[in-house]
């Protein structure tokens, strides 16, 4: 029998989760946890400058590989500063363990030095979390945390750790569990069949299909099952934002992201398909546009593990709720035994008609004469550099849209970034989480003067470990997407959208130890980039000047329906 | 429409804030909300009341059950059910209000459980409605306080909600 305290149950536990990388930042009701660190070898811990680094750390480290990241933070402000990366996870079903430090359990409720109910207050923005009330139940915990964030449709999962809880002097009886059972969590683990022979029918006839595939496609590793069905079928397939990859873009049936700022042939398809089979998705505002004119002729099959993002803005004609990887693997085996076959001439008047709306508008932006580069063309010069075979970590904002439009991803999980909140600072940590997780892979952190300075303190975490990630900073001086969203309804009053005081980043960055580049001009940027990869053991900040006037488009037009799209700023649909 | 949802979930600390979370944060509609332990003492049976159109109910039943700590969720209004509500209400009793008083909560079948010589509490059981009615048949300028329980409803004949 071996005794440990609560604080080495807990690390042990991550050890025999497999955990080997942690992300966190000590404090007085985690001293003894971090004590314990100190004193194993098994699982390394990399010390961020801001609690909200290490959650983004561990949630991009989830999104590259599907397992949870662990994040380690101490009571009070080290929880609430968690709190906007425990968000941005549970926005894109992110699996994630944060544990929380907490004030001795006799001083919880007495507002001791440093206590906040993070129990509370992360509340709605965690999947579940536990509180723990005695540390022999630290095993089982961290055991039940892993299965609730990694299982069903994944989401963080708090723990919340009373520093009484891992006093080095009290041990107890160390007993890992080898499995979880718990009455009240059990995911689905396969679709209805009666359902899926349903949908299958409504896919097989299909006149003017389309595959609209999100995230959980992703999440739930069925990309090779889409991939699958849908070069079986030669049906066109849209990825959502949190989608791109899980089809690969560069491939002809690929018609690209759909929605706000999607492409015009994947909103025009979609409009105006009879069949959008949708698989882990959840008909996002960003997406759907207006849901009245929401494409009126499509019967639509939507698949997803969590029954509440089914029929939720959207009703489904066929809805069926289960894991995308097992309900596709149900519906090639339907595909091979069936009789009906798809109805190509259909289908070839389908592209003929797709192709016409790609050729039309696809893919295009305008170039003058100025010196000044264009966001887009810094973006495909990235995909050129690195083969289009980089993590590409965004922040959020004007970039981030350039970057899913113009970024061709092939493979998964290599589009990194906050889809559903919307994290701005998000970017650069997570690059650093990718970056220590893959050290060989080329990391990108696309990002703009905004958001790199919302978490540019990392710049010292870096330092620390050496993350050679490549900062790629689109720098128009201006917050892009609240001015471009000021010039479309605001008659363009810039209110707070420019950033005055830019600091000088080449200097700034030198001065944590790194290397900064500024580039101006478009001839100059192809060299520089290539430098700046071929840098391997460096990390390396590009500034690059673009734009400021430039906007994103396509942009759909609010309640409208998805076809309505401003495609400049003097053409629309 | 009106709904009864029955839910079961694990009596843990944080469980029932889980549930009245839910019902803010999404925007539901919450009527009235009654919680204890079962008979299984690791089980908490909460009654809920709320309106709301089809669309939303089904949002919020499928809500419920994806919280990590419910076990099971019912709508009793879906089939037949039995519904019932406790009601105390304190009233100032004096003169010929006095008799008024015991002659209605009488009709009622409601019981006078404490008198002094001012006051009277009156118990009163039944289904909301019945409640409502006892509420509108006697003058309000006697009313002095009123608790209501919410409602525990229960479905009927073989129907169970357990594990």
């Amino acid at each position: 029998m071996e005794l440990l305290s609560g604080a080495e149950m807990l690390i042990r536990a991550l050890h025999d989760q497999g955990i080997t990388k942690i992300y966190g930042y000590p404090g007085g009701s985690v001293l003894h946890i971090y004590d314990a660190l100190f004193q194993q070898q098994d699982i390394q811990h990399i010390l961020v400058r801001h609690e909200q680094a290490a959650t983004h750390m561990a949630d991009a480290y989830a999104r590259a590989t599907g397992k949870a990241g662990v994040a380690l933070v101490t009571s009070g402000p080290g929880a609430t500063n968690a709190i906007t990366g425990i968000a941005t996870a549970y926005c894109d079903s992110i699996p994630m363990v944060v544990i929380t430090g907490q004030v001795p359990s006799h001083l919880i409720g007495e507002d001791a030095f440093q206590e906040t109910d993070m129990i509370g207050i992360s509340r709605p923005i965690v999947k579940h979390s536990f509180s723990v009330k005695h540390p022999s139940e630290i095993p089982g915990i961290v055991k039940k945390a892993f299965h609730i964030a990694e299982s069903g449709r994944p989401g963080p999962v708090v723990i919340d750790v009373p520093k009484d809880m891992t006093n080095p002097t009290d041990k107890f009886e160390y007993v890992f569990p080898k499995t979880v059972k718990m009455r009240s969590y059990n995911p689905v683990t396969k679709g209805h069949s009666g359902q899926i022979k349903k949908a299958f029918d409504l896919l097989i006839n299909a006149k003017r299909p389309i595959i609209y595939a999100g995230g959980g496609v992703i999440i739930g590793r069925a990309c090779d099952e889409l991939v699958e069905l849908a070069k079986t079928l030669n049906y066109p397939v849209t990825n959502t934002l949190m989608g791109l990859g899980g089809y690969p873009g560069t491939d002809r049936q690929s018609v690209g992201m759909l929605g706000m700022h999607g492409s015009y042939e994947a909103n025009m398809t979609m409009h105006h398909s009879d069949m959008i089979f949708a698989v882990g998705v959840r008909f996002d505002d960003r997406v759907t546009n207006g849901l009245e004119k929401f494409c009126p002729t499509a019967k639509i099959v939507h698949i997803d593990i969590d029954p509440t993002s089914i029929s939720k803005n959207i009703r489904a004609d066929v809805p069926i709720v289960g894991p995308a990887k097992a309900v596709l693997q149900e519906f090639l085996k339907l595909l091979k035994a069936s009789k009906v076959k798809p109805d190509t001439e259909a289908h070839k008047a389908w592209w003929h008609q797709i192709d016409d709306w790609r050729t039309r508008h696809g893919g295009r932006f305008l170039t003058d004469d100025s010196e000044l580069m264009k966001p887009q063309q810094v973006i495909q010069m990235l995909s050129k550099v690195t083969n289009g075979d980089a993590y590409v970590c965004s922040d959020v904002g004007q970039h981030q849209m350039f970057a899913a439009q113009y970024y061709k991803f092939n493979k998964p999980n290599r589009w990194i970034n906050s889809g559903g909140l919307g994290t701005m600072g998000f970017g650069f940590p997570a690059a650093m989480g990718i970056k220590v997780n893959f050290p060989d892979a080329d990391v990108a952190c696309v990002t703009g003067e905004g958001s790199i300075q919302m978490n540019i303190q990392e710049l010292s975490t870096c330092s620390q470990y050496d993350i050679p990630v490549k900062i790629i900073c689109l720098n128009n001086g201006s917050l892009g997407m609240v001015r471009q969203w000021q010039d479309m309804n605001y008659e363009s009053r810039h209110s707070h959208s420019y950033m005055e005081s830019l600091p000088d980043f080449v200097k700034l960055v030198e001065a944590y130890g790194h290397v900064g580049m500024r580039v101006e001009k478009y001839a100059d940027l192809e060299g520089a980039m290539r430098e700046a990869f071929a840098m391997k053991d460096r990390l390396v900040f590009m500034d690059i000047i673009v734009d400021p006037k430039e906007h994103v488009y396509p942009m759909q037009i609010p309640r409208g329906a998805m076809r309505d799209m401003l495609l400049s700023k003097t053409e629309r649909t | 429409m009106r709904h009864i949802l029955s839910v079961l979930l694990e009596n843990e600390p944080g469980a029932l804030s889980r549930v009245v979370g839910l019902f803010s944060q999404r925007n539901f509609n919450i009527e009235t909300l009654t919680v204890a332990a079962t008979d299984d003492p690791t089980l908490s049976r909460i009654t809920i009341t709320t309106t709301g159109v089809d669309k939303v109910v089904e949002q919020i039943t499928k809500q419920l059950n994806k919280l990590v700590d419910v076990v099971k969720v019912v709508d009793l209004t879906e089939g037949d059910h039995i519904e019932r509500e406790l009601m105390m209400v304190k009233y100032k009793a004096t003169g010929a209000a006095r008799d008024e008083i015991k002659r209605t909560a009488d009709i009622f079948r409601g019981q006078i459980i404490d008198i002094t010589p001012t006051t009277y509490v009156v118990q009163l059981v039944g289904s909301s409605k019945k409640l409502d009615a006892f509420m509108e048949a006697l003058d309000t300028s006697q009313l002095i306080e009123v608790v209501r329980t919410g409602v525990s409803g229960i479905a009927r004949g073989e129907k169970t909600l357990s594990v």
